[in-house]
């Protein structure tokens, strides 16, 4: 299967959105190389700007950019641009839904041997809080791609989470993305395996084995963890009757959390939540951690069986 | 600067002084303080200085001015008041339930307020935006912005004031309201900022001291900024907290607390 990271898809789509809309301007805090925002920089060296190692500073003069009619990306790693620039975020750029688009890459645990203190784990649920912020996790190149045309045209903030490992490509290019809509893109009735990010793809495995256990396991792509798809996410589950979140983040305030949300006050079901177990992260490898954390196919299987027995009869 | 443009404008700053008491008076909170010290430098900006139309107040080639002190709120609704932005009247809804006057500066509900500001630090760098934005569209505006001596021990600051020399820009202005004052007690004992100029000088800015409450000299400073080239402005202006009126000068108190009716009273008087 084809691979890609999501963050290169960001670099290139960055250039080529470069290429058609001049308005568009990119920011990054010293880690072009990491987040790919390199290749716009050599493209459009007169619309990049290198704050330097100054997070805070970079969303403000995102925000700044904002005001006289730019489109700024403003790049990091999803830990520092989420965390230390939060009140930036809330306050200059949220408070006043101003036109930045915060693409964070390294997110979550696959950030690998770097460790707990880069492996984001809240971004999510600190950008889920923010009025106004549109939040979407792209589940691979395709996806990622088109979510930053589609941030790009948006009018208003939008957090864009993107990973630092190649993951498969799951979509071809005939794939519609669009802000706020969820994607049931496997049919299933037994269970939902309702995910986000690279878990997409983990989600797609699980279902096989599921089948292989005679089970029918839907599998939705939830990339707008905000806005929501609540019309989605309820039609599905009142199919199934049966959910499982999968998310490379906090089992609280990210994806989980926010189907959990829709479900109670729509169609409460038995619900099971993949995620990291409220601890930070450590060193190793991506696919190590993958199974620490017990975010592989073979936990949203168990999840998802869990999930099913506690099902009414 | 002539005789009658420096009695209209010690006229108007009078008058931008009385709204400041009479706003937190009938808000009944509010920062009358850090007002009073910038009505001078914000009464010399907004009928002087910046390039701005209140008939047109998105016109792309104006001057910008953000107050990162956003705190003193209250001076710059009366000045965007008194320049044309909104009903005079409007002024004593400050901080009331259905007033578009917030307790801090909010760009989205105030017609002329540049940017949104109350977390202290954040507007400078929002000017540092716009000062880069200004520069990519060649246009010869320029952006002006307020902080407090306070507000500059956020680290914030020294990120832009760091990324405002890197990148030259000379189309920016900074002010500083340095009053010596803030909420706990004088700045140089909660955590001073000294050496100020030094600091600036050390960060690439050209720096200018001035008495701020003296026009000719805000004038001349502004001027000569603009003249500087390839770096940003730094005006350090001496200012005394609660300008105006005696029971508030000087006083860390009047820093965050409204006077009571008696207390606009006697301000007002002496203000007129």
């Amino acid at each position: 299967m084809e691979s890609m990271a999501t963050r290169d898809a960001y670099g290139k789509a960055l250039v080529e959105l470069g290429r058609i809309n001049k308005d568009v301007v990119v920011l990054d805090a010293d880690l072009s190389k990491s987040t790919k925002t390199d290749g716009f920089q050599k493209e459009f060296p007169e619309r990049f700007f290198n704050i330097g190692i100054a997070e805070q500073n970079l969303i403000g003069c995102a925000a700044g950019f904002a005001t006289s009619g730019k489109i700024p990306f403003a790049s990091s790693f999803a830990v520092f641009a989420t965390g230390r620039a939060y009140d930036q975020i809330r306050n200059s750029v949220s408070y006043s839904h101003l036109n930045v688009k915060i693409a964070a890459s390294h997110a979550g645990i696959t950030v690998g041997e770097d460790g707990g203190s880069h492996q984001m784990l809240e971004d999510i649920a600190l950008m889920r809080a923010v009025p106004g912020m549109t939040v979407i996790v792209p589940a691979d190149g395709v996806e990622t791609k088109k979510a930053i045309f589609a941030a790009a045209q948006y009018v208003g903030p939008v957090y864009i989470r993107l990973g630092r490992p190649k993951v498969p490509i799951i979509f071809d290019e005939d794939y519609i993305f669009a802000i706020g809509k969820a994607a049931v893109i496997k049919e299933g009735s037994d269970v939902a395996l309702m995910a986000t990010g690279i878990m997409v793809s983990e989600a797609l495995k699980a279902a096989e084995l599921l089948q292989n256990q005679g089970f029918s396991a839907a599998v939705v792509n939830i990339s707008t963890i905000k806005p929501i798809d609540a019309e989605t996410i309820t039609k599905v589950a009142q199919k199934t009757k049966a959910v499982v979140t999968c998310e490379e983040h906090n089992i609280y305030g990210g994806l989980g959390s926010a189907v959990a949300e829709v479900l109670v006050e729509n169609c409460p079901v038995p619900m099971e939540r993949i995620g990291v177990k409220d601890v930070f992260g450590r060193s190793g490898k991506p696919q190590e951690l993958m199974e620490k954390y017990g975010l592989t196919a073979k936990d949203i299987v168990d999840a998802a069986c869990k999930a099913m027995a506690r099902k009414t009869k | 600067m002539d005789e009658k443009t420096l009695a209209f404008l010690k006229d108007k700053a009078k008058t931008i002084s009385r709204h400041i008491i009479e706003m937190t008076g009938a808000a009944g909170s509010g920062h009358p303080g850090g007002s009073l010290s910038a009505a001078d430098i914000i009464t010399y900006l907004y009928f002087k200085e910046l390039k701005i139309d209140p008939n047109n107040p998105d016109w792309p080639e104006r001057d910008r001015f953000v107050l990162s002190k956003g705190h003193a709120a209250p001076v710059l609704y009366a000045a965007l008041a008194e320049r044309g932005f909104f009903p005079v009247e409007d002024l004593v809804t400050l901080r009331k339930i259905d007033s578009y006057l917030q307790g801090h500066p909010d760009m989205k509900r105030v017609k002329g307020v540049e940017m949104t500001t109350g977390s202290l630090g954040t507007g400078f760098s929002t000017a540092v935006g716009m000062a880069l934005a200004a520069r990519m569209d060649k246009k010869d505006n320029f952006i002006f912005v307020l902080l407090g001596d306070g507000e500059i021990q956020e680290g914030q600051v020294w990120e832009a004031a760091m990324a405002a020399a890197h990148y030259k820009l000379d189309n920016m202005i900074a002010i500083l309201d340095y009053n010596g004052l803030q909420i706990d007690g004088p700045v140089s004992e909660v955590l001073s900022p000294e050496p100020l100029p030094d600091k600036w000088r050390a960060f690439g800015w050209e720096v200018l001291e001035i008495d701020g409450h003296d026009f000719d000299a805000i004038e001349k400073a502004i001027n000569k900024a603009k003249e500087v080239k390839g770096k940003p402005t730094m005006i350090i202006a001496k200012t005394i907290k609660g300008k105006g009126v005696s029971f508030m000068e000087n006083e860390a108190g009047w820093h965050g607390s409204a006077p009571n009716k008696e207390q606009v009273e006697k301000a007002l008087a002496e203000l007129s």
